[in-house]
């Protein structure tokens, strides 16, 4: 019995830490253009041609 | 003094990939006055900021014109900003339905567990405690969108569905509490989190759908924002955004322009067109001194304004705000679901009542008839209901959103159903809001006179500059008001304008008379464009499928008697009416209602505002004027008006739909009734019941998705196209 004194703060920690990421997403704006950011990954106009050709 | 970034707003046309993102915003950041500038793709709107006072906005729209976007300033409406700040607050909320929802249901499945493997009572106490203790701030955390809506209906002496979804939830906690402190076995923190969790899933849906509605049709409206002429501090003229504008500021207000700004006239002498303010026609005549508002029309000399009140401070700006009142007056109608409220609420309690009280006379303790009454609360809990209508909305709204119809509100399908009377605005909304194009001109003369119309501010070179959509406009245009544009296109002038003005001789592409013409001259080459008030390609078709269906249709306009009769009788409508100002189709609108008669209100013109705002419920073209497009319950896209006859059809299975939930919910309800009166509710019970019910109702919802597809075929136009003359 004695697991479930640190296993449930455990778990509602976790759980918090989770709340507590979405909603900093939220308010910093990341759930406003959802589509935009899955496109703005493929933009690679910042790779220098050196650094393409490295890879 | 300190430098605050100003910013601005623009909506962005043409952005169709990936790689515009990058090429639009890298395009500001080269702008001298170092911009930067940040492209929202869900909206297509860029946000552009700048600390540099001397960098004017204007040269975004010039900058992303010569790549190939038009561009144009926007401001954020109320309405929009209201929504945006309630979504994020719903999902604030729904984050945290959602956490405590998952850690008490974590706990609860132990106690189930548990209950098989012989927990013991200690145990089972603390963890019950720990789920209270998430429970309840949760609960007042997020529960708020429900116990502020029904505090507001209870303030106002009426029942929504919030009222018992807030006393199930209340209830389902305040008797889990008293329950955990006697030791019992049963509490229904889950049961209460979970019902938030779904509820306001279904809000974030309904939010989300609104908002992405609001935003096409707000990016389509900025199509009419002004840009305003800046007198500097040194005499020079500058081009600015109207929302850029300050108290104090001068402005220059050439013959034909909107004025941007209220203010007082400094100097000059003109006639103002106040229509759009006062309802007055006729031109004001003002000098030195008088008073003008944003929003009316410059129409014969050059005025200097002295700039008192701009943006939200301006009198148009008043206006919306009075008739987003008068709209919120229309939302004394009571929707579907609160109609079912109504008597939903009354006959649970009722049912509670009774069977405490049939538990008292059997016999049972004063607590055990208690908490009977309080399950039976808990298990009608009208998650099932509440989710019926929202539901139906959003697969419908979704629906008709890829068909080119934009619900402002939800409950407009429920309305829309109603409707028995259909009364059509002439100018704009029958007919086309731009005049069709003839004249047999040779493409390639065509492809150049459509891209120096895009220099144009005439309203007859919008149409022709539609040919040029997406191509930059030359550089070095010269415009002489209500006289023509001309450039020099490679090497060779190019003139664009009145017959006179490009020297080019009368009808001599044998148009018909009383066309308006537009001549072009480009070097030895000449043409004349011919320019023709249409009626909607599929006008004739829509009505007759309408008037067979039997809806009564009626045409109220401003337009000249005869030029209405002429529509009219094209169409083969036979109520009709011209000559009517704002007020008198106000009054017939009142008139058909006091006959008892639905109206649905089809109009675009800023005269139909008040209108489409007294109508049961109202749509608009998208190239109404924006005041329209914010009356309006729902706004269509594209060039027909089958749009019309759809959105009929979706509000009329939707009700079906909706009333189908209501019935399912019911029986439900009384399926699960005994259960919870005879004392045989479990948490486990209770969980699955709303789970299945809500699932159910969602299940039905989504059926709507397929029929209304089918309706579509029913009203498609047939191929009449006609062209018909209309005397302005």
């Amino acid at each position: 019995m004695t697991s479930l004194l640190f296993l449930i703060p455990a778990a509602l920690a976790l759980g918090g830490f989770g709340l507590a990421a979405f909603l900093w997403a939220l308010n910093s704006g990341q759930y406003e253009d959802l589509e935009g950011a899955a496109l703005r990954v493929l933009d690679d106009a910042d790779i220098t041609p050196e650094r393409r050709r490295g890879d | 003094m300190t430098i605050e970034p100003r910013e601005a707003d623009f909506a962005v046309q043409g952005v169709t990939c990936a790689a515009c993102i990058g090429t639009i915003e890298r395009a500001v950041a080269a702008l001298p006055g170092a911009p930067s500038g940040r492209l929202n793709y869900a909206t297509r709107r860029l946000r552009v900021r700048w600390l540099d006072e001397a960098f004017d906005p204007a040269e975004v729209t010039r900058a992303l014109a010569t790549l190939g976007y038009r561009a144009r300033p926007f401001a954020l409406g109320t309405l929009e900003r209201e929504d945006a700040e309630q979504r994020q607050f719903l999902l604030r909320c729904l984050a945290v339905a959602g956490f405590a929802a998952m850690n008490v249901m974590l706990l609860s499945v132990s106690i189930w567990a548990g209950e098989a493997s012989g927990i013991d009572a200690a145990t089972r106490d603390m963890f019950h405690w720990i789920s209270a203790l998430i429970a309840l701030p949760a609960a007042i955390y997020a529960g708020r969108p429900f116990f502020r809506s029904a505090a507001r209906a209870l303030r106002a002496r009426s029942l929504n569905m919030d009222v018992p979804i807030s006393v199930g939830v209340t209830l389902a906690l305040g008797l889990s509490v008293v329950e955990t402190a006697r030791g019992a076995e049963h509490a229904y923190f889950d049961g209460a989190l979970m019902l938030l969790f779904f509820l306001l899933l279904g809000r974030v849906l309904d939010a989300a759908m609104r908002a992405k509605t609001r935003s096409v049709a707000a990016n389509l409206a900025s199509l009419r924002v002004t840009h305003a002429t800046r007198i500097r501090a040194d005499g020079a003229l500058q081009e600015t955004l109207a929302s850029a504008l300050q108290p104090g500021d001068r402005l220059f207000v050439r013959p034909g322009e909107r004025l941007a700004a209220d203010g007082r006239v400094a100097s000059g002498q003109s006639l103002i067109d106040d229509s759009l303010v006062t309802g007055e026609t006729r031109g004001r005549a003002v000098g030195p001194g008088a008073q003008v508002y944003a929003g009316a029309i410059n129409l014969s000399g050059a005025l200097e304004i002295e700039v008192v009140a701009a943006g939200a401070g301006t009198l148009l700006d008043e206006i919306e705000r009075l008739l987003e009142n008068a709209t919120a007056a229309k939302s004394r109608y009571v929707r579907l679901a609160d109609r079912a409220a109504r008597y939903y609420g009354p006959v649970v309690h009722v049912a509670a009542l009774l069977s405490a009280l049939g538990w008292l006379l059997a016999g049972a303790s004063w607590h055990d008839a208690l908490v009977v009454a309080i399950s039976v609360l808990i298990i009608t809990c009208p998650c099932a209901v509440a989710l019926a209508v929202p539901a139906v909305q959003v697969v419908v709204a979704g629906r008709l959103f890829r068909e080119g119809v934009l619900l402002n509100r939800g409950d407009a399908i429920e309305r829309l159903a109603e409707a028995d009377t259909i009364v059509f605005d002439k100018t704009g909304t029958l007919t086309l809001p731009e005049p069709a194009l003839e004249g047999d001109v040779a493409p390639e003369l065509a492809d150049v006179a459509a891209r120096l119309a895009l220099s144009s501010h005439h309203p007859l070179a919008r149409t022709l500059s539609r040919r040029a959509q997406g191509h930059a406009p030359f550089a070095e245009v010269e415009e002489t008001p209500s006289r023509g544009v001309r450039a020099m296109i490679e090497g060779v002038e190019a003139r664009l304008g009145a017959l006179d003005y490009c020297g080019v001789g009368e009808a001599e592409n044998g148009l018909d008379e009383g066309l308006s013409r537009v001549g072009f001259r480009w070097g030895e080459r000449t043409a004349v464009f011919g320019l023709r008030q249409a009626l909607r390609s599929d006008a004739i078709a829509t009505l007759a499928v309408l008037r067979r269906r039997g809806y009564s249709i009626e045409i109220l306009s401003g337009d000249s008697g005869p030029a209405v009769a002429e529509v009219a009788r094209a169409l083969g409508v036979t109520q009709f009416s011209g000559d009517l100002k704002p007020a008198d189709k106000v009054a017939r609108l009142r008139t058909l209602a006091e006959r008892g008669a639905r109206v649905l209100m089809v109009g675009d013109g800023i005269n139909d505002a008040p209108a489409l705002a007294a109508a049961h419920v109202s749509m608009s073209p998208a190239s109404a004027a924006d005041l329209a497009q914010n009356v309006a319950d729902a706004v269509f896209l594209g060039e027909g008006l089958a749009a019309v006859a759809q959105a009929l059809t979706a509000g009329r299975r939707a009700r079906a739909a909706m009333r189908q939930n209501l019935w399912i919910a019911a029986a439900y309800n009384v399926l699960a009734l005994p259960l919870a009166a005879s004392g045989h509710l479990t948490p486990i019970l209770a969980a699955a019941a709303m789970s299945g019910s809500s699932l159910l109702v969602t299940l039905n919802a989504l059926r709507v998705r397929g029929r209304v597809g089918q309706a579509k075929t029913q009203a498609e136009p047939g191929p009449g196209f006609t062209a018909l003359e209309t005397a302005a």
